[in-house]
């Protein structure tokens, strides 16, 4: 392989990284308080209000509908109002992140609704408002679930990275399609389907690593 | 409100109702016309069956449940009407222990304890005091630094006190503290309660099923059934003189004997055709137990007695005590009338052919 492909290659895997770290971050400062107040708003929950849940659920479920490919091209003058543009690897961020707030929201919602009710309980029982038990129980004790969901979001989003060339962006999904594909270069495709697996891979364990490390319950079996 | 100073009561529930709304059935009373005083610096035991409705009169005491009608009222706060804000400043003042200890598991133990002080938000250099302090006072200073994960029952739940005294509470509420815990380790976490009680002179409120429990720490005692208080007083009294079935049914379990398994492997519920025997449960309570009934019994009747297991103990000054015995079947009625005739308790188990 000649050095120029490599140099792509790296390249390709840089921007796919910066593609998802940013759209990840993104996705995560709008999903957490989103999916918190998913799980908190249900019927009889801290901040039961049923309606705003039932309106929030559906907007999260529409986007979730929607199929990335289809997403990307067909919000591409929201696209162009945010970044400027609506061509090139800085502008596939926003469909992205748009993808991974309402996927995120729905784990964390799952993760927080996983607390025992009885913890919230106690909580109240000393006093704490509403905002101080989200704080300070909710959020603490559901980390090593929302840990795993925003691991399982980020190994999604390299998913999805790849479907932007569709409006110009770049990275390694791109690199696949325009060398591997259309120029027929096999060694191209092979080089960023491995690329891309050691990326997952990597993403996973780490996850994994992080979410043991915050997670101070019993082992589930206890055959140490 | 001055009256109630002067009566001395932590808590009082007056014609206290509660009901909840249930699918298919509607309307359910939980809660009927309960009312009952909890005096200040006693240790007090509420003791019903799983529904009976002990559960949500405790969590009144701290607001987690609303009454239908009627007032709750503790240290001379009305629980029931105070607004949200209020409502926090007297769950300070009211401490909460519970079955499954409630603690986080992403938090130590110091951490634990110090959560409700966080909460009230006091400044982190008096909050570090106060919590080795309190994780002193229940006995867990080696294991400040352990996660939950890392304890057994019983310190989890000292824990669990640690934590609910940590704001410095008049009243500690127990739901069921003990009744996950093995016979020894109840037995150390009530005598931590005792102590606390007799050493903060705070309030204990504290709900259970199980009788042995009233009697090891409780200086008084309300029996609830099917959400009415159907008896209540000082332990002594109740144990005593028992009135309604239920405290009588509450207490004929209470020294745990059990039939041997030569008579329970052929006791059946109905009476056989032919010859048989009655197998009766005899409880006797306070005043009469040292009296010689079955001797009585015998002379008095001419019925002959089978004693099958028996245990006596003491509760408070009153011995206490269970005799399983059989008599002819024929004969069970007039000799149950005549033992409950002289205060004694009588059940019928069942019959051996």
């Amino acid at each position: 392989m000649s050095a120029n492909l490599i140099n792509m290659l790296i390249e390709a895997t840089l921007q796919t990284l910066y593609m998802v770290a940013i759209s990840g971050l993104l996705g995560t400062l709008v999903g957490l308080p989103v999916g918190v107040y998913l799980a908190v708003s249900q019927r009889g929950e801290l901040l039961s209000s049923p309606l705003v849940n039932k309106v929030l659920g559906l907007v999260v479920n529409a986007a979730r509908s929607v199929p990335f490919i289809i997403l990307v091209v067909a919000i591409i003058p929201f696209t162009r109002l945010i970044a400027g543009t609506s061509i090139g690897t800085t502008a596939a961020i926003v469909p992205l992140t748009i993808a991974a707030a309402p996927f995120i929201a729905r784990l964390v919602e799952n993760a927080i609704r996983e607390v025992d009710s009885g913890l919230i309980e106690a909580a109240r029982a000393m006093g704490a408002t509403p905002f101080q038990i989200i704080r300070k129980v909710l959020i603490p004790e559901a980390l090593p679930g929302i840990t795993l969901g925003l691991t399982l979001a980020v190994v999604s989003l390299i998913g999805y990275s790849a479907m932007v060339g569709a409006v110009g962006g770049e990275g390694l999904g791109d690199l696949g399609i325009r060398y591997g594909y259309q120029r027929f270069m096999p060694e191209v495709m092979l080089a960023v389907v491995v690329i891309l697996i050691v990326l997952v891979q990597l993403v996973q364990s780490l996850g994994e690593g992080l979410a043991r490390l915050v997670d101070k319950r019993a082992p589930r079996n206890r055959g140490r | 409100m001055a009256d109630r100073q002067t009566s001395g009561a932590a808590i009082t529930f007056e014609n206290l109702e509660k009901s909840f709304y249930k699918k298919g059935t509607g309307q359910v009373k939980a809660l009927e016309g309960v009312n009952l005083d909890v005096p200040a610096g006693t240790i007090t035991g509420i003791i019903g069956r799983s529904g009976a409705g002990k559960s949500t009169l405790l969590r009144m005491v701290n607001g987690l449940e609303q009454p239908t009608s009627g007032t709750v009222t503790v240290a001379g706060h009305d629980v029931g009407r105070a607004g949200a804000a209020e409502l926090r400043r007297i769950r300070r003042d009211v401490g909460m222990i519970f079955q499954h200890f409630n603690l986080l598991s992403s938090r130590t133990v110091y951490g634990n304890v110090a959560l409700p002080l966080e909460i009230a938000g006091l400044p982190s250099a008096e909050i570090k005091p106060r919590v080795d302090d309190l994780i002193a006072r229940v006995g867990l200073e080696q294991l400040s630094g352990r996660y939950p994960a890392e304890l057994s029952g019983g310190q989890k739940q000292r824990v669990g006190i640690a934590r609910a005294l940590a704001t410095k509470p008049k009243v500690l509420l127990s739901d069921e503290a003990t009744s996950a815990l093995d016979p020894e380790t109840t037995q150390t976490v009530l005598k931590l309660l005792a102590d606390i009680n007799r050493d903060l002179g705070l309030t204990i409120l504290l709900i259970t099923h199980e009788m042995a429990v009233v009697r090891d720490i409780a200086s008084h005692v309300a029996v609830i059934d099917g959400g009415r208080i159907v008896e209540a007083g000082t332990t002594y009294d109740v144990f005593a003189d028992p009135k309604h079935p239920t405290t009588r049914s509450f207490l004929s379990g209470i020294t745990g004997i059990t039939l041997p398994s030569f008579v329970s492997h052929r006791l059946k519920a109905e009476r056989p055709q032919g010859h048989s025997e009655e197998v009766i449960r005899i409880t006797f309570a306070g005043r009469h137990a040292t009296d010689p009934m079955l001797a009585k019994l015998t002379s008095e009747l001419g019925i002959p007695v089978n004693i099958l297991a028996g245990a006596v103990e003491e509760i408070g000054p009153h011995p206490f005590g269970n005799l399983l015995v059989s008599v002819e079947a024929d004969r069970g009625p007039e000799a149950r009338a005549y033992l409950e005739r002289h205060n004694l308790l009588t059940e019928v188990l069942g019959y051996v052919g």
